[in-house]
This record gives structure tokens, C-alpha cells and sequence, in this order.
């Protein structure tokens, strides 16, 4: 910011904060900037800010890891049936396998904390670090800026639960191999019928973990500290399979944000058993729409003091 | 608000800010004149900052309206903002990411920004602050006047008619005091608005048109420089060994306020002209060895207003 960069004549720089290509100066009407049509480059530089932050490509890795584990250790031992949990036994039949007991491991804890972790920090980690009031006064309309965090909630729920079904049908065949799958009922499905199947399953799960994001993204405009809500997330899901395995409970059961979970395993049926997962996609938008208002209600008109 | 409220690219009526049972900011009634380089003072606390966020929309005032360009806010938000750039309480960017890509954040959430200018225009704004050559730093890395520098810069990215600049020169070292001062009256020279803030007086004098004092949630006095100033007058300060002489003389020309001090005389000139106090004086036959008009700064000005220093406000 030297003398020479602020006289006047300069070309290269910006003279009097105008942008190239407007020489009329700043006589004009409110109507100066016209509004461009409806773009992604928000949603594009929310998924940018995640996808390219150390700290959330390390946790991608972290939810690799489980699949890759399971895979490997499952082709070290010898196999033992009857023991296992959900899926294992199968593995050796069908390295697709992996993918879908990587889901069943990972939605207790693994997956919801990385959702937990993006939507609690959509608001309030801006919040924190104070660049909210900067993409306020842009302006970004408030409600505007909900729908963008919470379809970047979204896009990170599927493809994080992609992610690990991508890592885990990978390793499995290259493991394991693929082939022809035996379903839950005992009936066999072609190889492209099952990788369909398991395309499902993560499609079903991915919506799902977002519809805990929408919780996320509530609780995080409730605060200024992106932690507290990423551990309130995970608190809300531990919370509610505990809930889910007290039996005394069970008319509360069915409303548990993770109640239906579990339910992606009815695409290993034949035929694939609609009742539940049409539930459980059902509960996920309930939560959805009912957070993400919640959401709206509270940020709309919150004084942003941050 | 009526039609003339156009010519002003700010007004508030009554703006009020009560959190719980403090009250923030009392019946401020702002007045920037459109061109004006408007010098928001106040110390520490005295309700500066929350004023500016109500000026945004960022909170909403508990009474009380305001008007941005000739249109009511919050209404015309979304009409006015785009042309308002604004540093609010200090820079905040996102730590991991370089200055470059902070401004392209900025720039690609703003729906009135043409995406293939971007790259022209961020450069420029980063050349405007003097920060081209740092700019893909990391933010994290940056000093905290580079970061005051970047926060800027993110003001300039489009064309504005305002720029409300809180505290623009926070951090910065005497050169780069220097430089937002420049910057300001370049802004001006283009036909922009420009209100900004300060606790430090002598910086906003030098560069503002217009000021308006801030003192425990009000305002105190606002308009024009010159006539704000006028409320406390220049005093005459005659240097001499014979200072009781010196006082009758003044006195006698009609000065108020006089006063005698060991080898110092002072009064207030009025409406006088200087010379003549000196051609008086001397030929009074009163040994002057120094004569001096001295217009009150404006912390005199501030005491004076208020009764007290310049001090945080509780």
C-alpha cells in the first residue's frame, strides 16, 4: 500500500474499490451490482472448506481405516462360523461384504461423529472464528445460508458413508473376490444385483447420518463453540441407542433418530423388504424438516454478536 | 423515513440496543451525509461497535429505526448491502486457508459477484491493502496488521457507495496508520461514503469531514468538523515575562477567559484575528517572545463535551 498504489492513475490495482469493467464510478442506484442467477459457488466453496480442511480429510482416513481392518484381518484368520457379528461370516463368500459390515460397525459411532463433526461446526465454527458476520454483511441471507450449510451436511453424510462402503467393497474384492451373494433369506443374487443392494444400504445410511446432521447444524446455532456441538451430536446419538435398548421404552423406539438404522440389512432380502427402510427414510426427513425449521427459527433473527 | 433521507448515506432515528438491562447504545441518531467522511469517535465501550452491527443488520435494535443509501433497513438488506463494504470488530478469516483463498471465499457466497472478475478483482483488492505479495500465505501466518490489512481489502472486493470501517487502523504500525488514511481519502476522492471508527482521536481528525462523539451509549455532538469544533474556540497563548500586562491587553481587546499563568497568558479569541491581538500587545509595549493559536484538539473537545478524560466507559 505504497503511495504509487493508491494514486489514482494506477490501472493494475482497484481504483476506489471498483471492479474492472465498471468506469462509470460509484454515482449509481442500489441496483449497481445485478443480482446473477441462482449459482452453486456458495454450496461449492462450503464443500471446498470441508472436503479441503486437514483436520475432516484426516477423519475421512480415520473412517477408512475400519473397513481396511476388517478386511485384513477377516483374510488372517481362520475362519470360525457362527461367532461373528452381522456380515462377518459372509465375508469370505463376497468381498461386498466388507463394505456392508463396515456400515454396521461404523453408524454406532464412527460415522455420526464425523457428521457430528461438519454440523456442529457449520454455524458456529464461523461463528467462532467470527467470519459469520463477514458472510452476513456480503450479504448472505440467513436463510440462505442454512439451506447451503445443510446441504453441505448432506453431500458430506453420503459421500462419507459412500466412502467407507468404497473402501470396504474394494478391499474386500481384492480380498475375498466377488461373485454371486447370499442374501439374509438363504437365496442368491447375480453380482450386479448385489453391488445395487449395497448401493442402497450406504444411500439409505448416508441419509439418514444427514438427517443427525440437521440436528447438528440446530445445535450449532444455539453456540459459538463448534466442539461443544460436535460432542452434543454424539451425546444425542449414543443417547438414543441407549434408549432404543430399553425394552420398557419401546413406544419411544420407533420416533429415536437412529432407531432404523439397522434396517439398511433388509436390502439383503430377497426380495428387498421395503416396510422399514420406507420408515426409516420417512423419520430421517421428519428430523430433517423438523431441526433444520428449528434451525431457521432460531438464527433468522439471532443477534449475531460474535 | 421521508424522501430527503436519500441524501444521507446513513440515518438513524432513536437506534437503541439494550442487552438485558444495560443499555448499549441510547437514542443515537446518526447523520452521514452522502460524500462525507464521517469519524465515529468515542472511547472504548461507548457503544461504537454495537451501533455499526445494528447499521448491518448483524443485531436488532430494541427501538429505533435506520435507513443505509435512502432505504430502510433491515427491508432492503439484501438491496443495500452489496454496496456496502464494511470491517466490523476487527479482521476474522479462516485460519487455514491463505489470504487469496479467504477473499475468494468472501467473494463466491456474494450473489451479486460475476465469478469470472474474481481473480481481477481479489488481486486488485489485495494490491489496493499492499498485501499482493503475501497473499498466499496463510492467514494463521499473518501479523495483526496484515490481518487488519486483509479485513480491508475483503471491504473493497466490489464496487461501494459506503464503506463502515470500524476501527480500521487496530494493529497497524505508524506507516500503515499512515497508508488507511490515504486509502480513506482515496475513497472519498471516488465519490464513496465513509464512516469510520476510532478511539483515537488524532487519526480520525486529520482525515474526517464530518465526526460525530460517542460517550456511554449516546451521541454527544455530530456535524461538520469545522462546527463541531467551533463549540470549544481557539485561545490566543502569548509567551512573556510580563504576563499580568499581557492579560490586561487581552482583556481589553475583548477576550474571554483569560487567564495568567508564571510567563504565560491565555485567552479565548473569539471571533478575533490573531494579528491583531499581536499588534496590540506590542504596542502595549509588551515583550512577546512567543505567540500561539491554539485550536482545542479534539480529546479537549471530548473533555470538554463530557466532563471528563477519554477513558473506557463501564
Amino acid at each position: 500500500m505504497s503511495a504509487a498504489d493508491l494514486s489514482p492513475g494506477r490501472t493494475s490495482g482497484l481504483n476506489s474499490g471498483q471492479p474492472a469493467g465498471s468506469p462509470t464510478g460509484l454515482c449509481s442506484s442500489p441496483t449497481a451490482r445485478p443480482l446473477r442467477h441462482v449459482s452453486t459457488r456458495f454450496l461449492r466453496s462450503e464443500l471446498w472448506l470441508i472436503f479441503g480442511r486437514r483436520r475432516n480429510q484426516a477423519g475421512l482416513g480415520i473412517l477408512a481405516v475400519v473397513p481396511l481392518m476388517i478386511a485384513i484381518t477377516v483374510k488372517m484368520s481362520t475362519p470360525r462360523p457362527g461367532r461373528g457379528p452381522d456380515f462377518f461370516d459372509s465375508i469370505t463368500s463376497n468381498g461386498l461384504f466388507v463394505a456392508l459390515a463396515s456400515l454396521s460397525i461404523e453408524l454406532a459411532l464412527f460415522l455420526p461423529l464425523a457428521v457430528g463433526a461438519i454440523s456442529g461446526d457449520s454455524v458456529a465454527g464461523e461463528a467462532n472464528i467470527g467470519t459469520l458476520r463477514y458472510l452476513l454483511t456480503v450479504p448472505v441471507h440467513r436463510t440462505r445460508l442454512l439451506a447451503v450449510k445443510f446441504a453441505a451436511i448432506t453431500i458430506f453424510s453420503l459421500v462419507a458413508t459412500i466412502w467407507v462402503s468404497l473402501v470396504g467393497a474394494a478391499a474386500g474384492l481384492v480380498l475375498f473376490g466377488g461373485g454371486r451373494m447370499t442374501m439374509l433369506s438363504g437365496s442368491q443374487v447375480g453380482m450386479g444385483s448385489a453391488v445395487l443392494r449395497v448401493v442402497l444400504a450406504t444411500i439409505y445410511l448416508g441419509v439418514c447420518f444427514a438427517s443427525l446432521g440437521a440436528i447438528g447444524l440446530f445445535i450449532s446455532t444455539l453456540t459459538e463453540q463448534p466442539i461443544g456441538a460436535t460432542i452434543a451430536v454424539v451425546v444425542i446419538n449414543v443417547l438414543s441407542f441407549i434408549l432404543d435398548s430399553i425394552p420398557q421404552l419401546s413406544w419411544l423406539h420407533e420416533w429415536l433418530p437412529t432407531h432404523w438404522w439397522m434396517s439398511f440389512a433388509d436390502v439383503l432380502r430377497d426380495p428387498i423388504v421395503w416396510g422399514e427402510l420406507t420408515r426409516g427414510l420417512l423419520t430421517a426427513a421428519g428430523y430433517m424438516l423438523v431441526f433444520w425449521l428449528a434451525a431457521w427459527a432460531r438464527f433468522s433473527d439471532k443477534d449475531v454478536t460474535c | 423515513m421521508t424522501e430527503e433521507l436519500g441524501d444521507f448515506a446513513v440515518a438513524t432515528q432513536g437506534l437503541t440496543k439494550r442487552f438485558h438491562q444495560q443499555v448499549a447504545v441510547n437514542a443515537v441518531d446518526l447523520l452521514v451525509p452522502r460524500g462525507a467522511v464521517y469519524g465515529f469517535i468515542g472511547p472504548n465501550g461507548s457503544g461504537k461497535t454495537t451501533t455499526i452491527r445494528m447499521l448491518l443488520g448483524l443485531i436488532r435494535p430494541t427501538a429505533g429505526r435506520h435507513s443505509l443509501l435512502g432505504k430502510a433497513m433491515p427491508d432492503h438488506s439484501e438491496d443495500v448491502l452489496p454496496l456496502v463494504g464494511s470491517l466490523v470488530e476487527g479482521p476474522a478469516f479462516h485460519p487455514y486457508l491463505s489470504a487469496r483463498a479467504n477473499l475468494v471465499r468472501l467473494d463466491s457466497v456474494d450473489r451479486h459477484a460475476d465469478p469470472r472478475t474474481t481473480k481481477a478483482r481479489v488481486d486488485g483488492a489485495l494490491d489496493r491493502v499492499g498485501l499482493l505479495a503475501a497473499a498466499d500465505k496463510k492467514y494463521r501466518a499473518y501479523s495483526l496488521g496484515m490481518r487488519q490489512r486483509l479485513a480491508i481489502a475483503g471491504a473493497l472486493l466490489a464496487q461501494r457507495e459506503l464503506l463502515v470501517l470500524d476501527e480500521p487502523t487496530n494493529g497497524l504500525d505508524p506507516q500503515g496508520t499512515r497508508e488507511v488514511r490515504h486509502l480513506i481519502g482515496s475513497l472519498a476522492d471516488d465519490g464513496a461514503t465513509v464512516l469510520v471508527s476510532s478511539h483515537l482521536l488524532s487519526e480520525v481528525e486529520q482525515v474526517c469531514t464530518h465526526i460525530g462523539v460517542m460517550h456511554v451509549g449516546s451521541l454527544l455532538t455530530q456535524g461538520p468538523i469545522a462546527q463541531v469544533r467551533a463549540v470549544s474556540e481557539p485561545r490566543a497563548r502569548v509567551v512573556t515575562d510580563r504576563s499580568q500586562d499581557a492579560a490586561r491587553v487581552l482583556r481589553g481587546l475583548g477576550l474571554t477567559d483569560v487567564a495568567v499563568e508564571s510567563g504565560l497568558a491565555t485567552g479565548a479569541l473569539g471571533a478575533l484575528a490573531a494579528e491583531t491581538v499581536v499588534v496590540a500587545l506590542v504596542s502595549a509595549g509588551v515583550p512577546v517572545t512567543g505567540f500561539a493559536v491554539e485550536r482545542p484538539s479534539l480529546e479537549d473537545l471530548f473533555v470538554s463535551l463530557t466532563g471528563e478524560g477519554f477513558n473506557v466507559s463501564g
